[in-house]
């Protein structure tokens, strides 16, 4: 008899995928100014550590919190028992004005209809399994977040079915897409629950325009599906255009009368990124379904929020001066250090698609390719990561349909380390661009594709070099 | 097209169960020593709140921790960013040698086997997963805990079939017992991956004995299946008591641990009881098998321990002269706690299951207040309880017992006061239930048994009360309020 379960045995959590490997050489050799300074510098790790000192600032000014302690006295006992589901109440009312302040104020968030769980990564889960069986399916538009794989489908039995987003128009969704993806779905014999979308996304770095919000709100009226919303870069939005997140779209459209879309709507939120605090495991759904939150609730049980971080971070949120000065702060340094990775990739000739937020950027390697094939995209990503000593995500493991884009992260090191890695990139491409089939490249993609054409924000190599194509 | 997901709308998670009423109740009136002497009396909550003082104590004389500090420095970020599933190693070390001195250090843990996880509820489940498909069942001795019943079958689609145990021999498990649930399961065509017990046992507050572990072991050999062993309650045996046996221990000393079933028995454990930290949320699953291991590590991602929490915990759990003090102590009072408990319960003329030597709990038998042998009837005890007595106790049905009359009483989550108040409040009931039912043990049914009247204006009375003290909680806030302008606060 089988001794485990097929979840046990198999490797649907995709942790097997070559993928890994970098990690794994990053592991084995990881950069250090001092001590190691050739090794392997980490740039597939999307964590943001450009604010640690503010937190620092504020825990340094309220030892209180830190000590579990309210107004001197010790809280250590309530807390220590503290396991009740619902959530510390004083937490969740500074999250849900948290997330109204991210977004301008344009929305408002009640809450109870916000459940707590151990980071996004458990929300994610339980929002599958409330809202769809085993052998359904959702519909993410590609490239998306790899740790989806495991997230969404591993212990809920649920599909993913990829809506294919292309270069042609900056990997906007389509209404087009969305369509043909519900038809494979459905060749597939799999039913539509719905579809999730990260907004801002990882790993393009962009936040939905209000055309591409449109297009999943027709999709999901005329489908009768859900829509999860990833908001979890929502405090990372350093550009234009501004966030705008999937409520106040539904809210602008006036649907939310005619149909009972708004009870369809899930958003899904964390700490981890806004404010560089994965460790600590805070995660969230909000809901505007009481079905929903009443099983979410229960299902939170499987990963509660420590007590001891729910009463330090309410504490936190509550300093409403210290989050005004933290967002914004950290908002201008990720711009800033965005645009040393953009222009330090331009003086090596490479593209980067537009962004105005995340921890990354969705870098344009295409032309470094032997040939326009996944294959061509793993050798290349086992080169940079080999012989350039940088850990960088290939498109392929975030499912895009396209070779040769890989996700680069900016915010999990120190402006000096990143410099260091810029100028790898930089010798590296004056090396690679002498390679002989590049020519060969050039013409076998506009043959493929002859409607594609260099799209405006991938800056034509030849504008800003000295070289001649040929040299390089 | 059906919105929801079947998990979402059914009532599987056990949460609808006439159980919670009894929960519902306290929450609208709660006992409170100085403001409302009078609510009901919480004994169904499996807290340990006995030794905080020491925890407090060690937390005051080591301010770093909580701090994110380490010899004097900051480690504040490396604290955030630390998701790593494998968890904080500090942690894990400090964790197992934790566990081995509850053992009395008869058995040795490797931290490389042990996985973090938010919370036992987290780890029982995630080894559902790892061990058992959708329809596959495991074996559980009754009684058990209730929240198993949404813990291992929720999500999973897992299956429990129950190994009834009876009072005739103190509720142990026999061999009999384990064969009869294992055909029960094949008669139901269900597949049984293994049996999952809980050491010390909760609601019965006992630990196993020897004999037990060797035919569990004995079973899971010939069928060739898992043993999951939750340990969560190992550092609660009273003291001067029968100590704790882990399954490990006896493994080991049989020399099991160079077989192959070696690798199919895992432990569960959390801080939850022993220390009185549910609110921290660790939880461990302890594997020999690397694949389990693996698995339930990738698992735990869906439920980290918050590195804040690890973090301070490692200090404490690795402060030896703390730990040893604490063990000791700490079973000290419980012993102390559960001997007033029981007094209590000779004073009032209901007895309990002797064997009680573990747990923040005692099994108590009311049988002989039934007015027949009926789980109705003891759904009816219990709702006087509840409403007449004011004590929130846990009636056998919900952890699935198979005889009638039994309940499970907390002890540990209260203070020596309000425990002595329970008890005298039990007393005074058994002493006017006896009266008006006499003194006769009833075992035959009786339709036509009239309930006792005298209850009904009490009830009446005590919710009036109440009532009116929740009034004048209210009246008396408004007044500050009011005097607070007159004087220009």
């Amino acid at each position: 008899m089988k001794m485990l379960s097929r979840k046990a045995s198999c490797d649907s959590h995709g942790q097997d995928s070559s993928y890994f490997l970098g990690w794994q050489e990053y592991e084995k050799n990881p950069y250090h100014e001092v001590q190691n300074p050739n090794g392997i510098i980490q740039m597939g790790l999307a964590e943001n550590q450009l604010s640690f000192d503010l937190l620092e600032s504020w825990l340094a000014s309220n030892t209180d919190a830190l000590g579990l302690k309210r107004n001197g006295r010790s809280v250590f006992r309530e807390l220590a028992l503290f396991q009740d589901y619902h959530g510390f109440p004083a937490f969740k009312n500074e999250l849900v004005e948290f997330m109204a302040k991210l977004r301008g104020y344009k929305v408002a968030f009640d809450p109870n209809k916000l459940v707590l769980m151990a980071g996004s990564t458990s929300a994610n889960e339980i929002l599958m399994f409330c809202l769809a069986e085993p052998g359904e399916a959702f519909l993410l538009p590609t490239p998306y977040y790899p740790g989806f794989d495991r997230d969404l489908k591993w212990r809920t039995g649920v599909e993913i079915v990829p809506i294919h987003c292309s270069s042609s128009n900056d990997f906007r969704i389509t209404a087009c897409a969305l369509e043909e993806a519900y038809q494979r779905a459905q060749k597939l014999n799999l039913k539509v629950k719905g579809v999730l979308v990260t907004n801002p996304s990882n790993p393009l770095g962009s936040t939905l325009n209000r055309d591409e919000l449109n297009h999943l709100i027709d999709f999901a009226i005329k489908k009768e599906v859900h829509i999860i919303s990833d908001e979890i870069y929502s405090g990372t939005v350093f550009d234009s255009p501004s966030f705008i997140s999937i409520t106040e779209a539904v809210m602008e459209k006036h649907v939310d009368h005619e149909t009972d879309l708004l009870g369809r709507i899930h958003i899904v939120y964390s700490l981890s990124k806004d404010l560089g605090l994965p460790g600590f495991r805070v995660g969230m759904i909000y809901s505007n379904n009481e079905t929903v939150v009443a099983a979410a609730t229960k299902m939170s049980s499987f990963g509660l929020v420590s007590s001891q971080t729910q009463f330090l971070l309410s504490n936190m949120l509550s300093d409403k001066k210290f989050t005004s000065k933290y967002i914004k702060e950290n908002q201008r340094r990720l711009k800033k250090r965005k645009d040393m990775l953009v222009s330090g990739l331009r003086s090596a000739g490479i593209g980067c698609a537009k962004s105005n937020a995340g921890l990354f950027c969705w870098v344009d390697m295409r032309y470094l390719l032997r040939s326009d094939t996944f294959e061509a995209e793993k050798e290349l990503w086992k080169r940079i990561l080999f012989e350039v000593g940088l850990n960088i995500s290939p498109g392929s493991s975030c499912h895009c349909s396209e070779p040769g884009w890989f996700r680069v992260c900016f915010a999990n090191m120190s402006q000096e380390t990143l410099k260091v890695a810029i100028r790898r990139i930089e010798v590296f491409a004056e090396s690679s661009s002498s390679a002989s089939g590049r020519e060969n490249l050039s013409h076998q993609r506009s043959v493929r594709n002859s409607r594609r054409s260099l799209s405006k924000w991938v800056f034509p190599i030849s504008s800003y070099n000295d070289h001649e194509p040929a040299d390089r | 097209m059906k919105l929801l997901s079947r998990k979402a709308m059914c009532n599987t998670h056990g949460q609808d169960s006439s159980y919670f009423l009894g929960w519902q109740e306290y929450e609208n009136n709660p006992f409170d020593e100085v403001q409302n002497r009078n609510g009901i009396i919480q004994m169904g909550l499996a807290e340990n709140q006995l030794s905080f003082d020491l925890l407090e104590s060690w937390l005051a004389n080591n301010p770093d921790v909580a701090g994110f500090k380490r010899d004097g420095n900051s480690i504040f970020r490396e604290l955030a960013l630390f998701q790593d599933y494998h968890g904080l190693p500090s942690f894990k070390k400090a964790l197992v040698e934790f566990m081995a001195e509850i053992r009395g250090n008869r058995v040795t843990f490797d931290p490389s086997r042990i996985v973090l996880t938010a919370g036992a509820t987290s780890a029982n489940e995630t080894l559902m997963f790892c061990l058992a498909e959708a329809g596959e069942a495991f074996l559980l001795p009754t009684p058990y805990y209730p929240g198993f019943d949404r813990d291992l079958k929720w999500r999973t689609g897992a299956e429990i079939v129950p190994i009834h145990c009876t009072s005739s021999n103190g509720f142990q498990i026999t061999a009999s017992a384990l064969e009869e649930a294992y055909q029960e399961a094949e008669k139901r065509n269900l597949r049984v991956k293994g049996v999952l017990v809980t050491n010390p046992s909760n609601p019965l507050g006992t630990t196993m004995t020897r004999n037990e572990l060797n035919l569990l072991i004995k079973f899971i050999t010939a069928k060739n299946i898992h043993l999951i062993s939750d340990e969560i309650y190992s550092g609660t045996v009273f003291k001067h008591s029968p100590r704790f046996v882990s399954v490990m221990e006896v493994l080991k000393d049989r020399d099991y641990d160079k077989t192959e079933v070696w690798n199919r028995v895992h432990i569960v454990y959390s801080l939850s009881k022993d220390l009185g930290l549910p609110g921290f949320r660790v939880g461990a699953i302890y594997s020999n098998d690397d694949m389990v291991v693996a698995a339930a590590t990738k698992m735990s991602s869906f439920g980290l321990v918050s590195s804040q929490t690890q973090y301070l915990l490692s200090a404490l759990l690795s402060d030896k002269k703390f730990t040893k003090n604490y063990i000791s102590e700490n079973q000290k009072r419980l012993g102390k706690r559960q001997r007033m408990l029981v007094m209590g319960l000779q004073k009032a003329g209901i007895s309990w299951l002797e064997s009680n030597n573990a747990g923040l709990f005692c099994w108590v038998d009311m049988r002989h207040l039934l007015h027949s042998n009926t789980f109705e009837e003891e759904m009816e005890l219990w709702k006087k309880i509840v409403y007449d007595v004011g004590l929130n106790i846990s009636p056998g049905s919900s952890c699935h017992c198979s005889e009638p009359g039994w309940f499970r009483v907390c002890f540990a989550n209260m203070s020596e006061a309000t425990l002595n108040l329970a008890m005298q409040r039990l007393t005074d009931f058994v002493a006017e239930y006896s009266t008006a039912n006499g003194h006769k043990r009833l075992h035959h049914s009786s339709k036509n048994s009239k309930k006792t009247s005298l209850t009904l204006p009490d009830k009446w009375l005590i919710r009036r009360l109440n009532w009116i003290r929740k009034i004048q909680k209210w009246l008396s806030r408004h007044l500050n309020w009011i005097e607070k302008i007159q004087n220009g606060c």
